[in-house]
């Protein structure tokens, strides 16, 4: 591969990034402006944000790497990516807006009336956010090691600084333009170079994977278990479960419900995030199919999740592949770079408001302002991922995503959908949920990662832990609340008003207000 | 007509002798709008919330019942009609087309069905509770 084309991609999306940035520096003024660009942001822009900030190294490479290596099963990452937001749009888009919150501990503080909820909620959105935050690094450092050679932490180092120099810099304005920047650059980056591919694809007449006898007959078919994957039906259920529910639990993607004006934006905003994640889930897929006809074995040397970035030169040899290939590189970086700056947005807020605020205005006699306590928060936010990148072994950008997801799912999913709708959730219940969910699925995060691979059922539960975290979670907190009535919020019936009446009536709809 | 004159006769409302049969009827009733029984959490107030969240959730629960019988439903299918997994359209292979193409329209009309009945609930709901 050409490594001054693809270096020259890399370079550009991360100056277009820094100054796009810097423009909304100028603009950012306040705590508010920090934090959720002063809500004057409008649905479209807020969607392509939305978008911008949820296509991550798992949808630019990860998807691709394992279709490639794992077959037709893997499509349901993709579709799950896309329905996840379905689901947040019926079970909790309006409520989230209308609770007025910015962060998900608000929204737990201000559904429960504790602050000990808020801590809990704090905890967990750190943890997920770094979770999802090392494959970011891991997909950066994996990509740059393609396109130039260097070792891996060059790459993830890159990514930290450009976050930490935005991030800190701008907060929120700076990072909504970014992001709408960003979706239409990895939009574009995937879609033209598989237009050309799949072109020169049918134009030669080479067979597609799976029509003939061979390996790919197995590969091209549901539930065939092809790459050694054990139990696939239970693996397929499993991962559509953590997908489709922990997508409303991830800590960067609510924070941007916030920048909507009301409840009925905030529905429309999810609606045209569906269109643009539909339009972008459709390439994804094309690379790991032409991978089987181009690359039927992998190179020496090459991860399946960098199958994106070898395939153009195997497919057009000479310029034109190294172009493309440098496109798709750009896209990348951009993928990663925008992903990581949501996380690290999200991470940094929860850090600063929930637990350094006190500590370190106490150290610095209450003369650190709120915008440096900010900053250093941003900079610890990045850098336990980074540690963590440079010594877990990477284990599929995609698949640790999904873990991300089924930690979600199996905390923040029973909170928000009970918090919403059901007036018997008590503050024990939803602390009992949160910690037995988080518990449980952080245990067989923590097993799948570090652990050696474990083979049987028991190796399919720990991979894919959302079947049965999820519904775990789900009772514990029912039960628990049906257990304590005496511990429900005293004004849950004026949160609900808040939770699910238009904007255009004139309610009370603050606790204790009258 | 200079400010201080007395009006013309003609500008004087037109004298009415009232009457009416029904000298017992209630002048005005007290009139509570809806958003004060939401407000002071009246049993009447209650029932207009839990109304709107009963509408809302049923809406909300049969998207969710048409995905998961519409998603969950193929692997099932694929699992318990092996021919499925084989299956061709034209030249294309039948589960690829469905969850690599076919499933992100349907998820866009579905997602663009809730949002426009949600809305529809709600503007019921605010027409009703902010009438008079």
């Amino acid at each position: 591969m050409n490594a001054v084309y693809g270096l020259t991609a890399i370079v550009l999306v991360c100056l277009a990034t820094l100054g796009v940035g810097a423009f909304g520096l100028r603009l950012s003024r306040t705590t508010s402006d920090f934090y959720v660009a002063g809500r004057t942001v409008t649905p479209y822009r807020n969607a392509s944000a939305i978008g911008g900030e949820y296509l991550s190294a798992a949808s630019f490479l990860g998807i691709s790497g394992l279709v490639y290596a794992s077959g037709f099963d893997m499509l349901w990452f993709p579709v799950g990516y896309t329905v996840g937001y379905v689901v947040l749009l019926v079970l909790v888009a309006a409520p989230l807006r209308r609770s007025g919150a910015y962060t998900l501990p608000d929204f737990a503080e201000a559904r429960l009336e504790s602050t000990r909820i808020r801590l809990l909620s704090s905890l967990l959105v750190v943890g997920i956010g770094w979770l999802y935050l090392l494959p970011q690094l891991q997909g950066a450092g994996l990509a740059l090691r393609v396109v130039t050679g260097a070792p891996t932490w060059v790459g993830s180092l890159l990514v930290v600084l450009v976050v930490i120099a935005n991030v800190a810099a701008g907060g929120m304005r700076s990072i909504t333009r970014v992001q709408a920047l960003h979706d239409w650059l990895k939009l574009t980056a995937i879609a033209v170079p598989a237009f050309v591919l799949l072109g020169v694809w049918l134009g030669q007449g080479t067979p597609a994977p799976g029509v003939s006898s061979g390996v790919d007959l197995h590969w091209a078919q549901p539930l065939s278990g092809f790459g050694g994957r054990d139990h696939p039906v239970y693996a397929t259920y499993s991962t559509i479960l953590a997908l489709v529910l922990g997508t409303m639990g991830l800590p960067h993607v609510l924070v941007r419900f916030y920048t909507n004006p009301d409840g009925r934006a905030a529905r429309r905003t999810t609606l045209t995030v569906v269109a643009l994640l539909g339009l972008f889930y459709l390439f994804p897929p094309v690379y790991g199919v032409l991978g089987r006809v181009y690359l039927p074995n992998l190179p020496e040397g090459l991860r399946s999740d960098s199958i994106v970035l070898a395939l153009p030169a195997a497919v057009v040899p000479g310029t034109v592949g190294e172009l493309l290939s440098a496109i798709l590189a750009g896209g990348a970086f951009a993928a990663f770079l925008s992903t990581a700056s949501g996380l690290t947005m999200s991470v940094a807020g929860v850090l600063d408001q929930d637990l350094l605020r006190g500590r370190l205005s106490r150290l610095t006699g209450e003369d650190s302002t709120v915008v440096q306590g900010f900053r250093i928060a941003t900079v610890l936010a990045m850098l336990v991922p980074y540690a963590a990148a440079r010594f877990v072994e990477p284990i599929g950008l995609a698949t640790t995503v999904g873990l991300a997801f089924a930690v979600a799912g199996s905390t923040f999913c029973p909170l928000l959908v009970l918090g919403s709708w059901w007036r018997g959730l008590s503050t024990v219940g939803a602390a009992a949920g949160l910690v037995s969910g988080g518990f449980l699925a952080a245990g067989a995060v923590v097993i799948t990662m570090l652990g050696r691979p474990i083979d049987g059922w028991l190796g399919a539960l720990l991979a894919q832990p959302a079947a049965w975290t999820i519904p775990i979670a789900f009772a514990v907190t029912v039960i628990v609340s049906l257990a304590t009535p005496g511990r429900i919020p005293r004004h849950t019936s004026r949160t609900m008003v808040r939770l699910h009446t238009p904007e255009d009536l004139q309610l009370e709809r603050a606790p204790g207000h009258r | 007509m200079s400010p201080g004159r007395p009006a013309e006769p003609q500008d004087r409302p037109v004298r009415v002798r009232v009457t009416s049969s029904r000298r017992d009827a209630a002048t005005r009733r007290d009139f509570r709008p809806l958003t004060r029984e939401i407000d002071e959490q009246t049993d009447l107030g209650e029932v207009y919330m839990a109304g709107l969240m009963s509408a809302q959730l049923r809406l909300a629960l049969r998207v969710l019942v048409f995905g998961a019988v519409g998603l969950g439903g193929l692997p099932l299918l694929f699992l318990l009609v092996p021919d499925t997994r084989t299956l061709g359209i034209g030249s294309l292979p039948f589960p690829w087309l469905v969850l690599g193409v076919l499933v992100y329209p349907v998820a866009l009309l579905v997602a663009r069905y809730y949002v426009r009945q949600s809305e529809r609930i709600e503007r019921e709901f605010s027409q009703v509770v902010a009438r008079l």
